[in-house]
């Protein structure tokens, strides 16, 4: 095992961090690979990927990681039950369009659910929107309302009414900062909803 | 008074004296076939590239496809022509072959050597014609599974193939699960459509319509069904392209002339290629073959050879496998391709799916495509990984 490349997402490390060495995962939305690369690497993971972009494909394929193209929203149906240990979406949530249905694949088809997203709860955004009257662009969410591929923002709170009712149990949870530092744990949850960017949580079925 | 002539274009040559390897099994051996029936003797007619390591772990099997042949990157013997994937194959190539002992067999029923209709029946010492028992693409896999025992192989590194080359790889999985370490099937399907097999019995129609296929028994009669090929793979060229590539290579240009000619002459330069696509063809392969190879193809249904399920295929399989289609396909669209990786992923196989954007048609597989030279390159440098082959000579 070896420590990640230092130029790694630092939010990846800590949803990498969440994942059993040796275990099977499936990262839905896996972009160019990065994290099935260090899966494999940091934690000898037998990873499997799912990418919307034909680029991200084709990047993932010529690393030799195994990938398919495919869509969240319709093609995890064609999973079996449990046949993953971990089912991972990593700041996709936001981009699918049914992410009440995706959740509850990824409990289905992985014993856990790692889930990253961007809190659209966080002090930035409300600004924005309360002082500006302006929707929110920010570093991590640089996207203009008319062009941007996340149609389905949520709040931390709003996330963990969503796991509520999917009946997902939460194991961890976390809340980062610009920077993918971790915000101290004892924080209430309006304080993480208020002061994190980014969060990620480990889910499992009830 | 003296036989009909004989009618010896170079496939017909080829098919008892190939200019290839040849591993011949006797009666000891028969070939058990699916229509019911033993086949014996047996040639098969093979070339290979590159040389097999002591581990014998770096053999790498490609599949042709319905109009393809062994010599895949050599000159053809008949045409002249370089091999039919160069692109593909060769030394740094991704199927490279400082690396991998790289092993191509004609097909059974195919005009190439390996025993097809147009092969001479030693009970009768005339070629089989219609007396050779239909095949199916199970009995071409059972075939080459022959070779590659006799060749003292038993693990393929690799199976690759386009087309109907990709049915066999799928068919070898299926058959062979423990014998396949991964598998690059292309722009193919677990089953062949209801269109397919129409365009089929078109090209098949079309050779049996010509007087001069004689039921079969042209190559005794001294005579070849020439037009009736012709006519069949003018129709099947054109499913192997697509309606952008033929609008981009000719559009309405008219051949060789300043105007119409209000005559039934080829006054547009697309059926003048499709006239010069069917002419070379007769050339070099046999019709009732043409019968043959299509025949195996639309019987080709993987899960109901498995109680209608696909996963069931696979279910012993632990194959990686690396599924590629092309946009612009219409013979063997993405979506076929994409119910091989729903079956794969249902058994928790290691798969990858590329799905290669170009106007090229079907027929992109075999040309030159750089997004499928980059996808594969890296799926088999992978599983040459996976498997411990020393890595690529760097270039």
């Amino acid at each position: 095992m070896t420590a990640p490349a230092p130029q790694t997402r630092i939010d990846l490390v800590r949803v990498a961090e969440m994942v059993e060495p040796g275990s099977r995962a499936l990262d839905v939305g896996c972009g160019d690979g990065a994290l099935l690369r260090l899966l494999a690497d940091t934690r000898g993971v037998d990873g499997r990927g799912i990418e919307l972009s034909q680029k991200g494909v084709h990047d993932c394929v010529a690393k030799g990681l195994s990938v398919i193209q495919g869509d969240a929203d319709t093609d995890l149906v064609d999973y079996p039950d449990d046949a993953f240990d971990y089912v991972i979406l990593s700041q996709t949530l936001q981009a699918t369009r049914q992410p009440k249905v995706v959740l509850e694949h990824m409990l289905r088809i992985g014993r856990r659910a790692i889930v990253s997203f961007p809190n659209f709860g966080h002090w930035r955004i409300r600004a924005q929107l309360a002082f500006r009257g302006r929707m929110p662009v920010t570093e991590s969410l640089s996207y203009a309302w008319y062009d941007t591929p996340n149609i389905h923002f949520c709040t931390i709170r709003d996330f963990v009414d969503l796991t509520r009712e999917v009946g997902a149990r939460i194991e961890k949870s976390l809340a980062l900062d610009g920077k993918g530092r971790p915000l101290q744990v004892n924080l209430p949850w309006w304080a993480w909803n208020l002061l994190g960017e980014q969060a990620v949580f480990l889910l499992r079925r009830k | 008074m003296g036989g009909p002539a004989p009618n010896l274009n170079g496939s017909t040559l080829e098919a008892d004296a190939p200019s290839s390897l040849v591993a011949r099994f006797g009666p000891d051996r028969p070939l058990r076939l699916d229509a019911g029936v033993g086949l014996t003797p047996l040639t098969i007619a093979y070339q290979t590239y590159g040389a097999l390591n002591p581990a014998k772990s770096n053999a790498f099997l490609i599949c042709h496809a319905l109009t393809g042949d062994q010599h895949v990157a050599n000159r053809n013997p008949v045409t002249g022509k370089s091999g039919w994937w160069e692109t593909m194959v060769g030394p740094g190539k991704p199927i490279d072959t400082e690396r991998f002992f790289v092993i191509c067999a004609n097909v059974l029923g195919g005009c190439m050597g390996t025993t097809g209709p147009a092969s001479t029946n030693p009970a009768t010492g005339k070629p089989y014609g219609l007396d050779l028992p239909l095949v199916t693409i199970a009995d071409m896999v059972r075939a080459q599974a022959m070779l590659i025992d006799h060749l003292g192989i038993e693990t393929l590194f690799c199976v690759a193939g386009g087309s109907m080359g990709g049915m066999q790889v799928l068919q070898w999985v299926a058959s062979y699960p423990d014998r396949v370490f991964s598998a690059l099937p292309i722009a193919t399907a677990a089953r062949h459509s209801s269109q397919n097999i129409a365009f089929h019995e078109v090209g098949r129609q079309a050779i049996m319509a010509d007087p001069d296929w004689r039921d079969g028994r042209y190559l005794a009669e001294g005579v070849s069904p020439s037009k009736g090929l012709a006519v069949a793979r003018m129709a099947a060229h054109i499913t192997y392209l697509s309606e952008n590539a033929l609008h981009r290579k000719f559009g309405r240009k008219l051949q060789d002339r300043a105007a119409r000619t209000f005559s039934f002459d080829a006054d547009f330069q697309v059926e003048s290629y499709l006239r010069h696509q069917g002419a070379t063809f007769v050339e070099r392969f046999d019709p009732n073959s043409y019968l043959f190879m299509t025949r195996a193809m639309d019987y080709f249904d993987l899960a109901a050879d498995y109680g209608g399920s696909l996963p069931g295929a696979f279910k012993d399989a632990k194959t990686r496998f690396c599924v590629v289609s092309f946009t612009s396909d219409w013979l063997f669209p993405t979506a076929d391709s994409r119910a091989i990786v729903h079956a794969l992923n249902a058994t928790g196989a290691s798969v990858s799916f590329v799905e290669v954007e170009t106007d090229k048609g079907h027929d992109a597989f075999l040309l030159d495509e750089p997004d499928l030279f980059a996808a594969t390159r890296g799926f088999i440098d992978a599983a040459a990984r996976a498997r411990g082959l020393r890595p690529a000579r760097s270039r």
